[in-house]
């Protein structure tokens, strides 16, 4: 190496020939340990420019709140403003953007389902960089949350599971239910397998965590299984209102019921037998 | 109506009495500064004056309770012919069923009380009444021999004058409450020591309810919620559980636990309570200390617990103290470890009687 640099130096007499061969080697080291290295998956280049994506829409859209690194911001009086995103994995960001939870119109109590604002490609692309920050739950695949081969006992199951651990919040029907401080536990008619699955696995908001060790994903199939069918059964028993409980039936008996009663009778009242056709005396 | 003769305000306006309201209400009335405009003179119905009319509203009336009758039988014969829960969504979205029933029973109730108002507007009789207020005391001849009355009969058993006839006649009947106490109290056995001890031990596993999972600390994320029970429940002996039925109930009852994760530097234990947990996972009963219903509303960033009946909150961050609500006592907390396999077990009873308070628990 010395003679060649000597060699070249002498006849280019150039005095930064030397540093020129000297980082064409280095490029070269490191160019064919690039190659010839088993080349890990997130480092492709795909990967790679998709979490740079996701890590430029993260920066407009959430670092506001969450920090530039996802480090979670907390105010004066010690609260979280954003929460720290480190270890939340892809399947947090995949519910929370994928249903327009986030981003948050406002700080507030509850995160309100609204509007998705990103498309499927952003929102996998900000999951991509937020898996990159610490080791998370990773979006379930479909096979996962699948309920079309559901047998009546795995949903008989999935009840028994959903009695136990979601009706406290979630009511006996998923109907929804009201939490202190105006927070809510909301209705899940109508939200999608993928959703269920990932609220139980990432533990949105107020909602606690069920992990894949202790409700076991087969588990968690039976309760979505359950709650489609809750959704599909027929109301054996007439208008169900809501299947809110003793509240919207309470209201309905005394608003509609009651009231009705009473408007009848004023128009009982209103209207007079007496009248002057027919009357011959 | 009975004092007409004392009250001059009092009188019947009937049919054909057509004289002017007037005279009758200024009666007794004369010294008021808003002159009374007494009564509109009376005009009769049509059916008080056309027998056609009458005729058809009898026929009318009639026509309502026979209809009453119709949907009732209706009702029956739907009631039979029509299967609960066939086609249930055959008429917006409700079945066939439920509709006709309801339609029917509820057209038949709605034609007895149509027809009784119509019978009472049109054709029962048809007066305008005045009836002057009258004080609701009875009379003072009345009153004066009802005090007559009572006092003779107390001079004429001479129970003020006899104090030991009095004092044991009222022993008797204090004594014969004894014979009711006894039959009540032994309608059941007594709970003995049940309430003050559950089934948990030492060593014995928390389990997921439902699957009866056994649970490993590193498999509980912070903020997770695991409704627990203790691993016998789970358990056989001789190929038969070794709860079941309503000893299992009992017993599950009083057992039922959750399990939540939270940092564990967001706990602060109380003294002697330091490591009732491992690594952030805590254990408390999962019967409110109120009336007994079954807390797992768990909020996982407030670390509250709510009970839904009665909304007594319990911070299980701070020993499960009450921080709003009706509960009077904090949840008591289950001490967990870890055992040589790595699982999650107690490590032994609750220190105190879980759920509602009760007569023998005293302050504890």
């Amino acid at each position: 190496m010395r003679l060649i640099s000597a060699r070249l130096s002498a006849k280019r007499r150039s005095p930064f020939a030397g540093l020129v061969v000297l980082l064409l080697a280095l490029l070269l080291t490191g160019g064919v340990y690039a190659v010839v290295s088993p080349a890990s998956a997130d480092s492709s280049p795909t990967a790679q420019s998709t979490m740079q994506q996701g890590r430029a829409l993260f920066l407009v859209g959430c670092a506001s709140c969450h920090g530039k690194n996802g480090e979670g911001i907390v105010t004066d009086r010690g609260t979280q403003y954003g929460p720290p995103l480190a270890g939340v994995g892809a399947a947090a960001v995949d519910f929370q953007v994928g249903t327009g939870r986030m981003p948050l119109a406002r700080p507030g109590v509850q995160a309100p389902q609204k509007k998705v604002v990103y498309n499927q490609q952003e929102i996998s692309q900000l999951a991509a960089y937020v898996a990159s920050l610490g080791p998370g739950p990773a979006v379930p695949d479909k096979s996962a949350y699948d309920t079309s081969q559901a047998s009546n006992a795995d949903i008989v199951k999935g009840g028994q599971f959903f009695e136990t651990n979601c009706t406290a919040c979630h009511n006996f029907a998923a109907s929804g239910g009201a939490l202190p401080g105006g927070k809510y536990a909301p209705s899940l008619h109508g939200v999608s397998n993928k959703d269920i699955y990932e609220a139980m696995l990432t533990g949105p908001q107020q909602m606690p965590v069920f992990s894949d060790q202790v409700l076991k994903p087969s588990e968690k199939r039976d309760v979505i299984a359950y709650v489609k069918s809750i959704e599909s059964a027929p109301k054996y028993g007439g208008s169900n209102l809501g299947s809110l409980g003793p509240v919207s039936e309470g209201l309905f008996a005394w608003i509609v019921g009651i009231g009705g009663c009473v408007a009848f009778a004023i128009w009982i009242a209103s209207s007079t037998t007496r009248s002057k056709k027919g009357v011959k005396a | 109506m009975s004092d007409s003769n004392n009250n001059p305000g009092h009188d019947v306006v009937g049919r054909g009495g057509h004289r002017p309201a007037r005279d009758l209400a200024t009666v007794g009335h004369g010294g008021d500064p808003i002159e009374d405009p007494g009564l509109h003179p009376h005009v009769p119905r049509p059916t008080d004056v056309d027998e056609a009319a009458e005729k058809r509203a009898e026929r009318q009336v009639a026509t309502l309770f026979g209809l009453s009758s119709v949907f009732a039988i209706l009702f029956v014969v739907a009631y039979i012919t029509l299967k609960i829960g066939d086609k249930p969504t055959l008429f917006l979205g409700y079945g066939a069923s439920n509709v006709a029933l309801g339609t029917t029973l509820g057209l038949a109730l709605l034609c007895i009380g149509v027809g009784a108002i119509q019978w009472a507007r049109k054709l029962m009789s048809d007066v305008e009444i005045v009836e002057a207020r009258h004080p609701s005391a009875s009379s003072e001849t009345d009153r004066t021999e009802a005090v007559a009355a009572l006092n003779q009969g107390i001079t004429d058993s001479g129970i003020g004058r006899r104090p030991l006839i009095r004092n044991s006649l009222l022993g008797a009947m204090g004594t014969l409450a004894l014979p009711l106490v006894v039959l009540l109290r032994d309608l059941g056995p007594l709970p003995e020591g049940d309430l003050s001890g559950t089934v948990w031990k030492k060593g014995m596993r928390v389990v997921n309810d439902v699957a009866g999972t056994p649970i490993k600390p590193e498999e509980v994320q912070i903020g997770q919620l695991i409704n627990a029970e203790p691993a016998v429940f789970f358990e056989e002996e001789n190929g038969k559980p070794k709860f079941e039925g309503s000893r299992l109930n009992q017993a599950k009852g009083k057992a039922a636990v959750i399990v939540v994760r939270m940092r564990p530097s967001d706990i602060t234990p109380a003294k002697g309570r330091e490591n009732w947990g491992v690594e952030g996972i805590l254990c408390y009963s999962k019967i409110c200390t109120h009336v007994g219903c079954p807390i797992s509303l768990w909020e996982q960033q407030t670390h509250h617990l709510l009970c839904p009946c009665h909304q007594s909150t319990f911070d299980l961050a701070n020993n499960g103290k009450v921080v709003f609500g009706p509960a009077a006592r904090s949840l008591p907390q289950l001490p967990l470890m870890v055992d040589s396999e790595g699982y999650l077990v107690a490590q032994r009873d609750f220190d105190e009687p879980v759920g509602p308070s009760f007569w023998e628990r005293g302050d504890r």
